[in-house]
């Protein structure tokens, strides 16, 4: 069961944003990101819906799969909307008892609304689009200028990418284990919190061990592999921009601009 | 000189309590000495704890020996900057299929070796399917690792390492933790390295079955080689083998019991097929 489960949500499909350099995809949704918070006139958001739609449409992705991440924040949501609705001063529009909801709340309340779903829609177009694997290697080449400053760029990259391949195998063991310590008599389901938080020291301290002796086996392996950090090292799919990601980041600009003109 | 020659290597694990005091020292490799000649196939042969694992982790540096050394391909494996040389030279593939692959897809596990070695991407491309090729496994090149068999993995990780162009590659008991088919897919990779490619092949177990093909077999015992010689002179010496707590393979140990009975069959029976011509011969 806890096999199958698939890291991410990368939806595997052929489509132009699925090709795109994942660097241009994490600038594109932070940049898209910042644009939502700097408009507030309404021509704004339409302009962003449209470059949304646009985009979900390119990225052959059902939109199905996009809502899926709206799931998630959807409490999120109704308490923001409900907060900003009721605790925004302003001009009375309905007064119920000790609630009164203004002219500027149902504004606020819209507009955050709409923020938040955009959002949320708008980084899982990545994320459904870009393999975790591409992603931590478009974020270590974006990060790459930070070497200078002795941020270990690469190690934290690799870290990623190692966590990445054992989240798999480390579920695995939990189920066996679990499975273990049941056959033993082990109870996991009941009682209360407390009770099922100690139950599951006898789940946690051999998964630890486990763990620490698989990264131990792995340093070996790949010190045994040649490996000696970032330096000198080649890429065997390195990054590079082509026509496409060029265009990209042309019409980023484009959209940029035009939202800012249009929204403010 | 050989391959890989080891002068009176000697190897102490110390323990130490919590203090970092020492609490014991256990000697696991006692003054081993041994030569191997390029293009061979050898066995290495132990009982869990003989120090056939410390004695390869020596055979790429991997660790730093307390007394005497090794050479790999004439360079001492005592001198730090020769390190990296040596492990380009000698690879290792390792007893759990899990904690050697890197890569997220096979062909990127393959090709970590070479990205350290800094090749250019066009030659790791190339390497990549070449060693894919070499094992039998370039059609699953795009496949996530998690998806494979044992076996299948264990021939990933051979080829990750071949990617490298070693000499020589140490295998290290690579089938302990696979079932027999996956142990059989792994051999067979092993023995085409050494017979297409003409990699000389390390491979360290303690199944008998597996040292049959090969030129020489060493056998340890308690941090020393005790034994060597080609499988069939080691095979003829049954008694001695059980003494270390070894079996010999079951044909050989029924012609071995036959002899011993009475019936005059040859020493140092290997397979079915000769044991079965020594019977026929015998009943003319």
């Amino acid at each position: 069961m806890l096999k199958d489960i698939t890291l991410g949500q990368y939806y595997q499909t052929e489509s132009l944003i699925h090709r795109l350099d994942p660097r241009v995809k994490l600038v594109g949704t932070i940049c898209y990101i910042i644009s939502l918070f700097l408009v507030n006139k309404i021509q704004g958001y339409v302009i962003a819906l449209i470059f949304l739609a646009i985009i979900i449409r390119l990225s052959k992705v059902p939109f199905k799969f996009m809502v899926k991440g709206m799931k998630a924040i959807l409490f999120l949501l109704l308490l923001t909307v409900v907060f900003n609705l009721f605790l925004t001063p302003g001009e009375t529009l309905i007064s119920i008892w000790k609630l009164t909801i203004t002219k500027e709340g149902v504004r606020v309340a819209m507009l955050m609304a709409v923020r938040l779903s955009f959002l949320i829609i708008g980084s899982s177009v990545m994320t459904l689009t870009t393999t975790p694997n591409h992603l931590t290697d478009g974020m270590e080449k974006l990060l790459n200028p930070l070497r200078k400053l002795k941020v270990p760029v690469h190690e934290i990259s690799m870290m990623m990418s190692i966590a990445l391949r054992f989240i798999p195998i480390l579920m695995e063991e939990t189920d066996k284990i679990m499975k273990a310590q049941i056959a033993r008599g082990a109870d996991f389901e009941s009682g209360n919190l407390i009770k099922k938080a100690k139950a599951l020291v006898p789940l946690l301290v051999p998964l630890f061990i486990s763990a620490f002796r698989r990264a131990n086996d792995l340093a070996m392996a790949m010190e045994a592999r040649c490996y000696r950090g970032g330096e000198f090292r080649t890429k065997m799919k390195p990054l590079i921009y082509q026509r496409a990601d060029r265009l990209a980041y042309l019409i980023l600009i484009i959209y940029l601009v035009i939202c800012f003109l249009a929204g403010r | 000189m050989g391959i890989i020659k080891a002068v009176q290597l000697a190897f102490e694990y110390i323990r130490r309590d919590e203090d970092g005091n020492v609490e014991g020292i256990t000697r696991a490799i006692d003054g081993v000495d041994l030569e191997i000649k390029e293009g061979q196939f050898i066995a290495v042969l132990g009982h869990n704890g003989s120090g056939k694992s410390t004695l390869a982790k020596h055979l790429n540096a991997l660790l730093h020996p307390t007394e005497g050394t090794v050479y790999v391909d004439g360079k001492d494996v005592r001198e730090a900057d020769k390190v990296w040389e040596i492990r380009q030279t000698a690879g290792m593939v390792f007893q759990n299929p899990d904690n050697q692959i890197i890569g997220q897809v096979v062909e990127e596990d393959v090709g970590f070796g070479p990205e350290n070695l800094g090749v250019e991407t066009k030659e790791i491309w190339e390497r990549v399917e070449e060693s894919l090729k070499a094992v039998g496994m370039y059609e699953y090149r795009k496949h996530s690792p998690n998806k494979l068999s044992g076996g299948q993995k264990q021939r990933v990780s051979i080829a990750g390492v071949i990617a490298m162009h070693p000499k020589c590659i140490i295998l290290d008991e690579p089938t302990a933790m696979l079932d027999p088919n996956g142990r059989k897919e792994v051999l067979r990779a092993a023995r085409a390295l050494n017979q297409v490619e003409g990699i000389t092949v390390i491979l360290i177990t303690h199944y008998m079955e597996e040292v049959i093909h090969a030129d020489k077999v060493f056998v340890m015992d308690q941090g020393k080689v005790v034994l060597q010689g080609t499988p069939r002179e080691i095979f003829t010496r049954v008694e001695e083998l059980r003494k270390l707590r070894l079996d010999v393979p079951q044909v050989t140990e029924l012609a071995y019991e036959l002899k011993k009975a009475g019936l005059d069959v040859p020493e140092g029976i290997l397979t079915k097929e000769e044991l079965v011509e020594a019977l026929k011969s015998l009943k003319k």
